[in-house]
């Protein structure tokens, strides 16, 4: 496993150094002047000048990527232009908020995804199979902003179930923290319950054409612990990979759920710094989400590996 | 994957009364699941509604109506006003013009772009192919919606930038599928063959290679169709695709946001976005389904 983990970070190390090129590349391209978001309109130009001696900014563009990279290895991601808050601070700030509306939807999306493609699997064809591949189908299709929108009109509007968009901490209200989660939740989980509903029907259908699925039903167990002790088991490790691949796009749909939800997270962030022209915000969010998939994707391929012992490292 | 194509096999031809193109056949099985309808007529509508959106519209997309602010569903406003007294049906019906430009310039550019990249990547090898790859695989690691963000921040918000972010996105998708097939084929005996026989290398890779590689490019396109339009609503629902006045189905669903009490401003145009989205989902499955049975490799 150790010279795997070795060669597999040895293989992500280029591709690592040119993901910073392109985030360095893209938020020095930005337009406008980041002296004037620091200082507004109204600042002389000597002040100016002593802002960009400050930040750095009088220095040529490969002298500020070597600089930026050294600091950023150090965890170091400076400051906000615009409410000199430390970026590091903010991440650590955000992160949880994004954590949490990722493993609820993960949960979501497991709990009707599995399920559904475990019935669809064992009755293959039939009506069941049909209805779900068919909402599979039509959920995926949903763009997160319009969901957010629906269950917003549904839940808050016409029900008054839940409150429509805000957060509070899940340390200071838990029961507060889950009625805001929930939607945010479900917009990211229903369109991830249609992946891992067509993986488990997929990887489920091959198991049960297995032959110990036939020795198990014909040695008389219960269909029950045939599906889920004898098939649903080895039908697991690609369903935890499909999830573990999609945590990129999950990200991605963060983005866009927290803006409808106005969720104080990850997502939110990139957007605001990037209307704020905030340029060591966009940095500090971007390099943090690429690294998260980076780490979760190496995470699936390790755990792939420890699962299935077929599989060689 | 490595099957050679051009003409017909035998037994597939044997099976038509009148011998067809590739091209026709192709499309006959489109055409032939449900799926391939399905997706076919619901674009065909869109595409025609969006083509004759100034005449079949009752009223401007852009012109306000100050007597009628936020006016729910009526006979005179079938899917209501939005809050500026603007009528949502004529917006709708713009607005599908707008997004599929959006979606069929990003998807060609990044076909192009990705394709000739992959054939160069594939071909070359060694350094050139490692290094072009590398940066495939760094444009790879940023979520889809995260690159295209980020690009149209630095370009400014339009629609054009809004295209060129897209294709980027879709670029290393199309370069990588490319550089595969290629690096497969270049040992190809017949490959081999007009290399042997003096064929220079954009010859092969055109002549040769290319036809044996376009069926996939084409899947592949079609089924990042989808993808693209929801990159392009969600751009212009964050405000950073196309720029108001000009009617974008994400931005009208934005501004309805601000009012939900008129639940009319942002349903029909979400509406809009998920029938065009399942409609090209079943059609980049049909067109899927279609060029996996002409390869024959068992997955169809």
């Amino acid at each position: 496993m150790l010279p795997y983990l070795a060669k597999k970070l040895a293989q992500m190390l280029p591709v690592a150094f040119f993901v910073t090129i392109i985030v360095f590349t893209l938020t020095n391209l930005l337009p406008g002047d980041p002296t004037v978001t620091i200082l507004g309109e109204q600042a002389s130009p000597e002040q100016r000048a002593a802002v960009r001696v400050e930040y750095g900014l009088d220095q040529p563009a490969p002298v500020r990527y070597v600089t930026w990279l050294a600091r950023v290895a150090q965890g170091d991601f400076g400051r906000s232009l615009r409410t000199r808050e430390d970026v590091g601070e903010m991440l650590a700030a955000r992160i949880p908020v994004t954590l949490e509306l990722g493993f609820l939807s993960i949960l979501i999306a497991v709990a009707i995804g599995m399920p559904a493609g475990i019935l669809a699997a064992r009755f293959r064809g039939s009506l069941i199979d049909v209805a779900a591949s068919f909402v599979a189908m039509s959920s995926v299709a949903v763009p997160y902003f319009w969901m957010g929108v629906l269950l917003i009109m549904l839940f808050s509007l016409k029900l008054g179930w839940l409150p429509p968009s805000g957060h509070v901490r899940f340390l200071d209200d838990p029961g507060g923290n889950l009625r805001l989660m929930v939607m945010p939740a479900l917009t990211i989980g229903t369109a991830f319950a249609a992946l891992v509903m067509r993986q488990t029907r997929a990887s489920m259908l091959q198991v049960l054409s297995m032959d110990y699925i036939r020795t198990a039903r014909a040695k008389g167990l219960s269909e029950r612990l045939v599906l889920i002790r004898h098939a649903l088991r080895n039908a697991l490790i690609p369903i935890v990979t499909v999830i573990g691949l999609q945590i990129g796009a999950l990200l991605g749909g963060a983005v866009v759920t927290e803006t409808v939800f106005a969720l104080p997270g990850l997502g939110r962030m990139l957007v605001d710094g990037i209307f704020q022209r905030d340029f060591p915000v966009i940095q500090g969010a971007i390099l943090f989400i690429v690294i998260a998939v980076f780490a979760v994707n190496l995470l699936t391929d390790l755990l792939y590996r420890a699962f299935d012992p077929r599989v060689k490292a | 994957m490595a099957a050679v194509t051009g003409p017909m096999p035998p037994a597939a031809a044997a099976t038509q009364h009148t011998p067809r193109s590739p091209g026709a056949i192709i499309l006959h099985r489109i055409l032939g699941s449900w799926q391939g309808r399905f997706g076919t007529i619901v674009l065909a509508v869109i595409v025609a509604l969006g083509l004759l959106a100034p005449w079949l519209s009752p009223y401007s997309p852009i012109d306000i109506d100050p007597d009628a602010f936020s006016m729910p569903p009526s006979a005179a406003h079938w899917f209501g006003t939005d809050e500026i007294g603007r009528d949502v049906l004529s917006r709708v019906l713009h607005g599908a013009t707008v997004s599929l430009q959006v979606v069929i310039f990003a998807i060609g550019l990044a076909l192009i772009a990705g394709s000739l990249l992959g054939l160069v990547s594939g071909w070359l090898g060694g350094r050139w192919d490692a290094l072009i790859m590398r940066i495939m695989d760094a444009f790879l690691a940023f979520p889809l919606l995260v690159l295209a963000l980020s690009i149209v921040a630095v370009l400014g918000p339009d629609l054009v930038n809004a295209m060129l972010a897209i294709a980027i996105t879709k670029m290393p998708g199309f370069a990588r599928l490319v550089r595969a097939e290629v690096l497969s084929l270049r040992e190809a005996d017949y490959v081999v063959a007009a290399q042997a026989s003096g064929a220079r290398p954009f010859r092969i890779l055109a002549k040769h290679i290319w036809p044996n590689v376009s069926g996939n490019v084409i899947v592949y396109g079609s089924l990042s169709a989808s993808q693209a339009l929801i990159t392009e609503s969600a751009l212009s629902f964050l405000g950073l695709g196309v720029q108001p006045p000009t009617p974008s189905w994400g931005y009208m669903v934005a501004t309805g946001i601000q009012f939900y009490q008129s639940w009319w401003m942002s349903f029909f145009p979400g509406l809009a976005i998920f029938l065009t989205v399942l409609a090209l989902n079943f059609l980049g499955d049909a067109v899927r389904d279609a060029f996996d049975a002409r390869l024959g490799d068992g997955h169809g």
